[in-house]
């Protein structure tokens, strides 16, 4: 079994507004476990920044966290955080960002000791920063600077990471990317991460474990059950996206079937063409297309080189 | 790391520059006197022509400590206009009247209090607006509302009280005696010491509430420190020399341009030099070089101080309160 780093219980999450209280989750029930990457999903506007917020102490729970340090207070040495907040510093290297880690281990005067100094330099190697180390964090895309905050969350050395939409604005390349780190990372360290994320296929792949906002209250479950037992179709009501397949749902709104032959990379994609285009595919019956791996396409006895000379010439 | 600190050139550069605008500024004058007399009189040696070395000890050199000690105090935004209204109550309301308090002592109570206040007002427009050009604006919009006041009392208050407060808003680095040098170093000193204590949380203050939080920092403490040390600085300074404007503004910029950091530890002491040069810097202008008129010395940071502010906005670099 592995270690519990973080248990909540009875959590209470919401704002005062206008003299009211608006609740936005109430009642959590929630660990989270040494080495599990956990993503938290939610429609948009459910509250998921709140409640990375108010597990990081940085928004008022309704129900005080119990902490070592004292109620309602942070303790910088258990949980770090990587938020959507921007960085405006100016001068500012990515070694000097990452550097911040070791704050709350550092006294008044902020002097980093050689072990502190190792310590830098082993998560920009972790997060292949090495060679950015000096580079101006303005100079860096978005994707680089996430990884940097991620470095920076690293290097404080915390059991528990937080990590509020970490994957929103960047193409999918980086997003791959980042989820790839914090999967290895939660492995390697045996770290627990929470992430929140509305990207769906992402975190269906990566996560162990899925927190799904459902109205006030939280369920938690492997990815794979939750998809299973219909809580994801029930909560996002997907137009449009087929969740068993993982892909968008195409009408075969021709009424043309056709039967595809063939295996490999090449029969997949010509199959995802013909079906985005409205055409059914089917194993007996309607138009024969061979697909001949690496040398194009036959249909009856015509040879065809490419997709869209056979997408012309269907009915 | 560690050793990098005193590796730059810039601090080289920063000394010599201020040294050299020290002994210049102190050779500039009304009175012509000889370079090597000027020397000597501050080694401490005695001169032969005793109204020379009152000139040099008692006038010159303080002035240029003076300007020393008023240009490493900051201003950001606005907050001499509140240090102004005030002054201009204990100027022409005739509150000095009222107060047990010498009138030194009590322009300087004047002008901490009314610094702090708008220190806390700007703060707490700065945490609802997120970028600093607006910030700059409100922090204008609060001048002008100030001004106005002050106008107010001027149009109701007596002739000679209006000619001191006026006076006293042309800014004076000289006349200063060694009591009152005395004082602003103290202040200075205090400040500078509540800084330090605080560099941690100014450094980490660059990531924002959030994360400097997250990092285990006492927002509401560094705050406070922040408040107190900006206050007792630009109020001490305000007290004695009057609303030395730009200064403060285009000082930590150029700094940034010649130090590549964004460290408090090194902005600090860089910041205090380099305003501490600009500010002698604007005083040997004031002096008129070759004639006997003194300028101003607010209207010579201000011709000098506005142009940088605005070279360093189409710089392209944004303004940080």
């Amino acid at each position: 079994m592995p270690e519990v780093l973080l248990h909540l219980q009875d959590l209470q999450v919401g704002y005062p507004n206008d003299g009211k209280e608006i609740m936005l989750f109430e009642n959590l029930d929630l660990v989270l476990k040494a080495g599990e990457l956990v993503c938290f999903m939610g429609p948009n506007g459910v509250g998921k920044s709140t409640l990375i917020r108010t597990i990081a102490g940085l928004h008022k729970s309704l129900t005080p966290i119990p902490s070592p340090k004292g109620e309602g207070m942070i303790d910088p040495r258990k949980i770090s955080v990587v938020l959507t907040d921007r960085i405006n510093a100016m001068n500012m290297s990515v070694r000097d960002l990452v550097s911040y880690g070791r704050y709350p281990y550092l006294n008044w005067s902020a002097k980093l000791s050689v072990t502190d100094l190792s310590i830098v330099d082993a998560a920009l190697r972790t997060l292949q920063l090495t060679e950015l180390a000096n580079k101006n964090i303005n100079e860096l895309s978005d994707g680089q600077l996430q990884m940097v905050m991620i470095a920076r969350a690293l290097t404080q050395d915390t059991p528990v990471i937080l990590l509020d939409e970490p994957t929103a604005h960047l193409d999918l390349n980086n997003r791959v990317a980042i989820m790839n780190v914090l999967r290895k990372l939660s492995r390697e360290t045996q770290k627990a991460i929470l992430v929140s994320t509305h990207e769906l296929d992402l975190a269906l792949q990566t996560a162990d474990l899925l927190w799904l906002a459902d109205g006030k209250k939280i369920l938690t479950g492997v990815p794979e059950d939750l998809v299973l037992d219909g809580s994801l179709d029930r909560i996002f009501q997907f137009k449009g996206f087929d969740l068993k397949t993982g892909k968008v749902f195409h009408e075969a709104h021709r009424g043309v079937k056709v039967k595809l032959i063939g295996e490999g990379y090449s029969f997949l994609w010509t199959k995802n063409a013909l079906e985005r285009c409205g055409y059914e595919v089917t194993n007996q019956g309607g138009i024969e297309i061979e697909v001949q791996e690496g040398k194009g396409w036959k249909m009856g006895n015509t040879k065809i080189e490419t997709l869209a000379r056979l997408l012309e010439n269907l009915p | 790391m560690e050793k990098r600190t005193f590796q730059y050139p810039q601090w080289l550069f920063l000394l010599i520059l201020m040294g050299s605008l020290f002994l210049i500024n102190i050779s500039l004058g009304s009175v012509s006197i000889p370079p090597g007399e000027i020397v000597q009189a501050l080694i401490g040696l005695p001169l032969e022509n005793v109204i020379w070395q009152d000139i040099i000890i008692d006038f010159r050199f303080t002035k240029a400590l003076t300007c020393i000690l008023a240009g490493s105090g900051p201003d950001i935004l606005g907050l001499s206009s509140g240090a102004s209204l005030l002054v201009s109550l204990v100027f022409m309301a005739g509150i000095s009247s009222f107060s047990l308090l010498s009138e030194s002592w009590s322009l300087a109570l004047a002008a901490c209090t009314g610094s702090s206040l708008m220190l806390l007002l700007v703060l707490a427009i700065a945490g609802k607006v997120k970028d600093n050009t607006s910030l700059l604006i409100v922090g204008l919009m609060i001048g002008a509302g100030t001004a106005s006041f002050v106008s107010v009392l001027q149009f109701m208050s007596r002739a000679e009280d209006q000619q001191y407060y006026l006076i006293w808003t042309f800014g004076s680095l000289g006349g200063l005696n060694w009591t009152e040098i005395g004082i602003l170093t103290l202040a200075l000193l205090v400040g500078s010491v509540l800084l330090i204590v605080n560099v941690k949380s100014l450094n980490a203050w660059l990531l924002g509430d959030n994360y400097s939080q997250s990092l285990g920092m006492n927002l509401k403490r560094s705050r406070l420190l922040m408040i107190l040390s900006t206050s007792i600085l630009t109020g001490a300074v305000t007290a004695f020399c009057g609303p030395i404007a730009f200064v403060g503004l285009a000082v930590p910029h150029l700094v940034r341009l010649l130090f590549k950091t964004s460290d408090h530890r090194l902005l600090l002491p860089a910041v205090a030099m380099g305003g501490a040069s600009l500010l002698l810097f604007c005083d040997c202008l004031a002096q008129v070089p070759g004639s006997t008129y003194v300028l101003p010395i607010n209207a010579v940071t201000a011709l000098i101080g506005a142009p940088l502010v605005v070279w360093i906005i189409l710089k392209g670099k944004k303004i940080y309160a």
